[in-house]
C-alpha cells in the first residue's frame, strides 16, 4: 500500500470550477497552453516556408510532424500523474536498456550512433531519456521527504549520470548535457541545500584552470577557443555565425518583410531551416518579430511555472518545473547561439526548427504538463 | 525508522518548491532580458553595419580574368594567341543534386572521364562560394544549342565564353613556347595568398617553356566587378568594374621561317638544331624533333593522348636542345686547339705523326684515330682541325693535361647552364680532376686526358651549350647568354655578355682559319656541305659514340641497333668575315657529322643569309 493513499491534500488546491474548467478537467487539456503552443507552431511554419526556399512540401511535412506531436501530447495528457509516477522506474530502465542497445547495435550516421532500427522504423532512445530522466528523478525525490538528504542527493546524481554517460558514448555531448540538466534541476526544485550548490559550483570553477592547463591537449584547447570565439575561423565554423548575425542585424526594427530576406533567400545562411531559423525570422520580421516569438515563449514558460506551482503533490511540482525549465534552456541556448552570444552547439529552436522526433518529445512533455494541470482534485473544496 | 513514521508535510514541501520556482523565474527573467538586449543591440544599435554587410553579400565581387599576353616571332608572326572558347561550368551552391545534374549533362554533351575527374577534384577544394567550376572546354555550336534548349532543367549550369590559349603553329614551337594547362592541385598547393587572388577567374597556368618562364608577365593583373545578383544568382547588372590589365606581349628573337627550315632539314631524324644571332645572343631557331602538339594540353590532355606521348620511344616530350646531353665529340677540338695555343703548349707549326693510333708512354693500350691509316706523318694544327685528326689531339691532351683544358672550356660555357630563358635546362658535364674524385672516387688518369681532348669520355653538352660555344668562337671570345625574348611589351631586352675571353687575335686567326678549312679546304671534312655557297662559312663536324667500343673489335654499324649508332654533330657559323649566325646541330644516331649534320646547318645558313640579303636588297630599292 502506498503512502500516497493516506496523504492530506493542499487546502488551496481545490478551487471553484467554471464550465470551461470542467471541460478542461474532463479532456485533460490546458487550453491556455494549447493555444500558445499552436500559436508558436503556426508562426514557425510561416517562417519555415520562407527558410525552406518557399517550398511547400517541406512545410507540409513539418505540419504533419506537428499533428503527430499533437497526438502524442493528447495521449500523454491522458496518463494520470500517479500512474506516470508508478511507471517511472520501468520507463527509465527501458530507456537505459535502449541506450545500451544503441551503443551495441545502433545505426550510425555521420560518425555517431544515435538511432535504433526496429522493423524499418528508426528512433532515438536519447529522446526518450529527455523525459524519462526528469520523470524518474521527480518520482524518486517526490516520494521522499524534502529537502533531500545527502544519500538521496547521491542516488539522484547516479540516476542522472548513467543515461548522460551512455549518451556521451554515442557521442552526443549536447543531448547528454540537456538530459543531465533536466534531471539536476529536479534536485534544485526539491530544495537542494544551498551549501551543496555553492560547494559544487566552487569546485567546478576551481577545477577549470588545472584541467585547462594540465589535462587538455593543444588541439583540444584550440577547439574550445573556436567554440567560444567562432569569428576567428571566418571560413569554417565562423562562417555560420557571421552570416546569421548579419541576417539578424540587417533585419533591423521591423525586418525586410516575409520572403524578402536576402541572406536567407540567397542561401548565405546555412542551416536556415533547422538550428538557425531564428536568424531568418530576425531578418524578415525584425526585432518586432523576434519579440513576438520570445513573448509567446515567455507566456508558455509562465504557464508552465504556474502549473508547477499549483500541482497537487511534490512529484507533479518537480516534474512540471523541470519540463518547463528545460524548455526555457532550449529557447535561451538556441537564440543565444544564433545571435553569437553563446558558443554554437546543436540545439534546435523548440516548435519552430524543422525536425520530427524532437517536436514529438517536446509535445509529449507538454502533454505531461497538462496531465499534471488537470489532475482530478482529490481534496474537498474549501470555500 | 522514525522518518517513515512521519507524515509528509505538504505545506512545507510546497513552500520549498515555490521559493525555488520564484528564484528560477527571476533567473529566467534576467536571461530573457539579456536575449532581448542582445537582439536589440544587433538589430537596432548595429543595424547599419549589418545592413551594409548584407548588401555586400547580395552584391558579389567577381574576378575578371586578364587576357594572357601574346607571343610573336621576330617578324611579328603570331606564335601563341587566345581564342574564344565556350566552357561549360557548374556553380556548386546552386545545384541540388550534383550526380543527377552530371548525368543529365552527359546525356546532352560528351564529357570525357578525365574532365570529370578534374571537375570532382576541384569540387573537393573549398573555393569562394558561388564560383563557377569548369567541367568541359571547347563546346561546339551544336552542343551549346542543346544545352540552351534544356536550360530549364539545368539549375546552376552555365555556358560562358572564355579566351583559351591557342598555338597556331602547333608542334613547331612546342619545346620553345611550352604550353599552358589547367591549374592543378599541385600548383594550388604552392600558391601564396597573392597568387590565389591573381588567379581567381583564371583557369590555366604556364606549365613549361616560355609560358612557364614568363608566367607572371604573361598573366597580367586580375580585374574585379561588382555585380548584383537576384535570388537565383543570375547577374542582374554590373555595378562597377575595375578592368583587368592584360599580360605583356613577348617578341622573340626566334625566326619562324628558319625554325621550319631546320625542322624540314632534320627530316625523320631525331635531333636538335639551335641557331644563335652572333651579335646579340638571340636564339633564332631552337628545334627538338620529334615534337608534339601543345594545343592538346591547354584544356587538359586526355589520358590516351598523354600515354601515347609519354610512352613513345622517340620521346617527343623530351626537350633535346635543353635537356639532351650528348658527348660533344670532335666539335670541341677548336676549343682544345685554341687552349693549346693560348697556354703555349703548342705552336701552330708543330706537327705530330699519325700512324692511325696513339699510345701513351709505358702503356700498351692503343687509342685509335677515326681514320684507320692515319692522317700522315706531319699533321699540324690546321690539318688536325680541318680533317679532325684524333691522334694530334691525343698528343695535345697528353701534353696539356686536364686542368688547362677544364679551365679554358669553362670560359666557353661548357659544363654549366647557359642561362637561356627557358626553364629546366641541364648543365652538361665538363670534367675536371676534382669532379672525378668527388663523383667517381677515382684519380684523374692519363688516358682521361686523351678522351677529354676529343670530346669523349665524361664530357657531355647540350645543343644550347654547343650553340653558345660556337657563338663565342665566331665572336672571338664574347660569350653571350642565349636569349629567347627580344622585347617584353614596350621594353627591349638588352644582350647580356657573360664573359670576354682574353685570347690573342693571332691565336683566334689560326683556329678560325682551320674551321673555315673544314668547310672550304681541299680535304675539309664538311667540304661537301659547303659546296656551291656564295658566302664563306666555318665549322666543325663531330660524331659521338653512343656505346663504348670494346677493345680489339671493329666498329660495325650494321651489327648495332639503329638506336645505338653514333650521334652526328656539327657546329658552325657564317659568314666568316662578319659572323651573323652560329648553328649547332645534333642528329641522334645520324652516324656522320659531315654527311648528316653539316647539311642541316647549311640549309639553316642559306635560309637565314638569303632572307637577310633579300631584306637588305628590299631596303636598297
Amino acid at each position: 500500500m502506498s503512502q500516497q493513499d493516506f496523504l492530506r491534500r493542499l487546502p488551496e488546491a481545490g478551487r471553484s470550477l467554471g464550465s470551461r474548467a470542467r471541460l478542461q478537467q474532463r479532456l485533460h487539456i490546458d487550453f491556455t497552453l494549447l493555444f500558445l503552443l499552436l500559436g508558436v507552431a503556426c508562426y514557425g511554419l510561416v517562417v519555415l516556408y520562407s527558410a525552406n526556399g518557399q517550398s511547400l512540401p517541406g512545410v507540409q511535412r513539418q505540419g504533419i510532424y506537428f499533428l503527430v506531436a499533437l497526438g502524442a501530447m493528447l495521449v500523454a495528457a491522458q496518463v494520470p500523474p500517479h500512474l506516470l509516477r508508478r511507471l517511472a522506474p520501468w520507463l527509465y530502465l527501458g530507456g537505459v536498456v535502449l541506450l545500451a542497445l544503441v551503443l551495441w547495435m545502433g545505426i550510425g550516421a555521420m560518425g555517431a550512433q544515435r538511432w535504433l532500427g526496429i522493423g524499418g522504423f528508426r528512433f532515438q532512445p536519447s529522446e526518450v531519456m529527455k523525459l524519462a530522466t526528469p520523470i524518474m528523478a521527480s518520482a524518486y525525490l517526490g516520494q521522499r521527504f524534502l529537502p533531500p538528504r545527502f544519500k538521496q542527493v547521491l542516488v539522484t546524481l547516479g540516476l542522472v549520470t548513467l543515461p548522460a554517460l551512455l549518451i556521451i558514448q554515442q557521442p552526443d555531448l549536447g543531448t547528454a548535457l540537456l538530459v543531465a540538466s533536466s534531471g539536476l534541476v529536479v534536485l534544485f526544485f526539491a530544495g537542494l541545500s544551498w551549501r551543496y550548490i555553492i560547494v559544487s559550483a566552487v569546485v567546478l570553477l576551481a577545477s577549470i584552470w588545472p584541467f585547462w592547463t594540465f589535462v587538455m591537449q593543444d588541439y583540444q584547447r584550440q577547439r574550445v577557443l573556436t567554440l567560444l570565439n567562432p569569428e576567428q575561423d571566418s571560413l569554417g565554423a565562423g562562417w555560420n555565425i557571421i552570416q546569421s548575425k548579419t541576417a539578424i542585424g540587417s533585419g533591423g526594427y521591423s525586418g525586410k518583410g516575409w520572403l524578402q530576406g536576402t541572406q536567407s533567400q540567397l542561401d548565405f545562411l546555412p542551416e536556415g531551416h533547422t538550428d538557425f531559423i531564428i536568424a531568418v525570422l530576425g531578418e524578415e520580421f525584425g526585432l518586432l518579430g523576434v519579440l513576438l516569438l520570445l513573448g509567446l515563449y515567455v507566456l508558455i514558460i509562465i504557464r508552465g511555472m504556474l502549473i508547477a506551482q499549483r500541482a497537487q503533490d511534490s512529484f507533479g511540482r518537480l516534474l512540471a518545473a523541470s519540463i518547463t525549465f528545460t524548455f526555457f534552456v532550449y529557447v535561451f541556448v538556441n537564440a543565444g547561439m544564433v545571435s553569437g552570444m553563446l558558443p554554437v552547439v546543436g540545439v534546435p529552436l523548440p516548435l519552430v526548427s524543422q525536425g520530427g522526433t524532437a517536436i514529438v518529445t517536446l509535445m509529449a512533455g507538454f502533454g505531461i504538463l497538462m496531465s499534471i494541470a488537470t489532475e482530478r482534485r482529490r481534496v474537498t473544496r474549501q470555500e | 525508522m522514525s522518518e517513515h513514521q512521519r507524515f509528509k508535510d505538504h505545506h512545507r514541501e510546497a513552500r520549498i518548491t515555490s521559493s525555488r520556482l520564484v528564484i528560477t523565474s527571476v533567473i529566467m527573467a534576467v536571461m530573457v532580458a539579456l536575449l532581448v538586449f542582445r537582439y536589440y543591440t544587433l538589430q537596432v544599435v548595429h543595424h547599419e553595419d549589418y545592413a551594409t554587410r548584407s548588401d555586400r553579400n547580395r552584391v558579389h565581387v567577381q574576378p575578371v580574368p586578364p587576357t594572357r599576353g601574346l607571343i610573336y616571332d621576330r617578324d611579328g608572326e603570331l606564335l601563341a594567341d587566345n581564342r574564344p572558347s565556350y566552357t561549360l561550368s557548374i556553380i556548386r551552391e546552386r545545384v541540388e543534386d550534383m550526380d543527377e545534374t552530371i548525368r543529365l549533362l552527359r546525356s546532352l554533351v560528351s564529357i570525357p572521364q578525365s574532365d570529370l575527374e578534374k571537375f570532382y577534384d576541384q569540387l573537393q577544394q573549398w573555393r569562394r562560394p558561388f564560383e563557377a567550376i569548369p567541367l568541359r572546354f571547347g563546346l561546339t555550336e551544336e552542343e551549346i544549342a542543346r544545352l540552351a534548349v534544356n536550360e530549364y532543367r539545368l539549375e546552376g549550369v552555365e555556358v560562358n565564353a572564355q579566351l583559351v590559349r591557342h598555338y597556331p603553329k602547333g608542334a613547331l614551337f612546342a619545346h620553345v613556347l611550352g604550353y599552358v594547362g589547367r591549374i592543378s592541385q599541385a600548383d594550388l598547393a604552392q600558391f601564396d595568398e597573392d597568387q590565389h587572388k591573381r588567379y581567381s577567374g583564371t583557369h590555366s597556368i604556364g606549365k613549361s617553356g616560355l609560358e612557364k618562364q614568363y608566367e607572371p608577365l604573361l598573366l597580367g593583373e586580375v580585374g574585379t566587378q561588382n555585380v548584383e545578383t537576384n535570388a537565383r544568382g543570375r547577374v542582374l547588372r554590373v555595378l562597377d568594374r575595375t578592368d583587368p590589365k592584360p599580360g605583356e606581349d613577348l617578341y622573340l628573337h626566334l625566326d619562324a621561317h628558319l625554325q621550319s627550315v631546320a625542322v624540314e632539314a632534320l627530316g625523320d631524324y631525331r635531333g636538335s638544331v639551335v641557331a644563335m644571332d652572333v651579335k646579340s645572343g638571340g636564339v633564332l631557331a631552337a628545334v627538338s624533333t620529334p615534337s608534339f602538339d601543345p594545343n592538346l594540353f591547354v584544356t587538359g590532355i586526355s589520358f590516351r593522348d598523354y600515354r601515347r606521348l609519354n610512352q613513345s620511344l622517340d620521346l617527343p616530350m623530351f626537350n633535346r636542345f635543353l635537356q639532351g646531353q650528348y658527348p660533344p665529340g670532335s666539335t670541341v677540338k677548336p676549343v682544345i686547339g685554341l687552349a693549346g695555343l693560348h697556354y703555349e703548349v703548342i705552336e701552330p707549326s708543330d706537327t705530330v705523326r699519325d700512324p692511325g693510333y696513339y699510345r701513351l708512354p709505358g702503356d700498351d693500350r692503343l687509342y685509335r684515330d677515326w681514320k684507320r691509316r692515319g692522317h700522315g706523318n706531319k699533321v699540324d694544327l690546321e690539318q688536325a682541325i680541318s680533317e679532325s685528326c684524333d691522334v694530334y689531339f691525343y698528343d695535345l691532351g697528353h701534353k696539356m693535361g686536364i686542368d688547362p683544358m677544364h679551365e679554358f672550356g669553362t670560359g666557353f660555357g661548357l659544363g654549366s647552364r647557359t642561362g637561356v630563358d627557358i626553364p629546366s635546362e641541364r648543365s652538361g658535364l665538363w670534367p675536371s680532376r676534382e669532379w672525378k674524385r668527388n663523383n667517381r672516387g677515382l684519380p684523374w688518369f692519363p688516358g682521361d686526358n686523351l678522351n677529354a681532348a676529343i670530346g669523349q669520355g665524361f664530357s657531355l653538352t647540350t645543343p644550347m651549350q654547343l650553340a653558345q660555344m660556337t657563338t663565342t668562337l665566331a665572336s672571338r671570345g664574347r660569350r653571350l647568354r642565349p636569349q629567347m625574348v627580344r622585347q617584353i611589351g614596350e621594353q627591349t631586352v638588352e644582350p647580356e655578355v657573360e664573359e670576354v675571353l682574353n685570347v690573342s687575335e693571332e691565336n683566334w686567326d689560326h683556329v678560325l682559319d682551320a674551321m673555315e678549312a673544314v668547310m672550304h679546304g681541299q680535304r675539309g671534312t664538311a667540304r661537301r656541305a659547303a659546296h656551291g655557297a656564295d658566302y664563306r662559312m666555318a665549322g666543325k663536324t663531330g660524331t659521338a659514340q653512343v656505346v663504348a667500343i670494346p677493345q680489339g673489335e671493329e666498329y660495325d654499324s650494321e651489327a648495332l641497333q639503329e638506336r645505338q649508332r653514333d650521334h652526328a654533330l656539327f657546329v658552325g657559323f657564317a659568314p666568316v668575315d662578319d659572323p651573323q649566325i652560329a648553328v649547332a646541330v645534333v642528329v641522334e644516331n645520324g652516324e656522320s657529322g659531315s654527311g648528316v649534320a653539316a647539311p642541316v646547318a647549311r640549309q639553316v645558313f642559306d635560309a637565314y643569309l638569303n632572307k637577310r640579303l633579300e631584306l637588305e636588297l628590299g631596303e636598297a630599292l
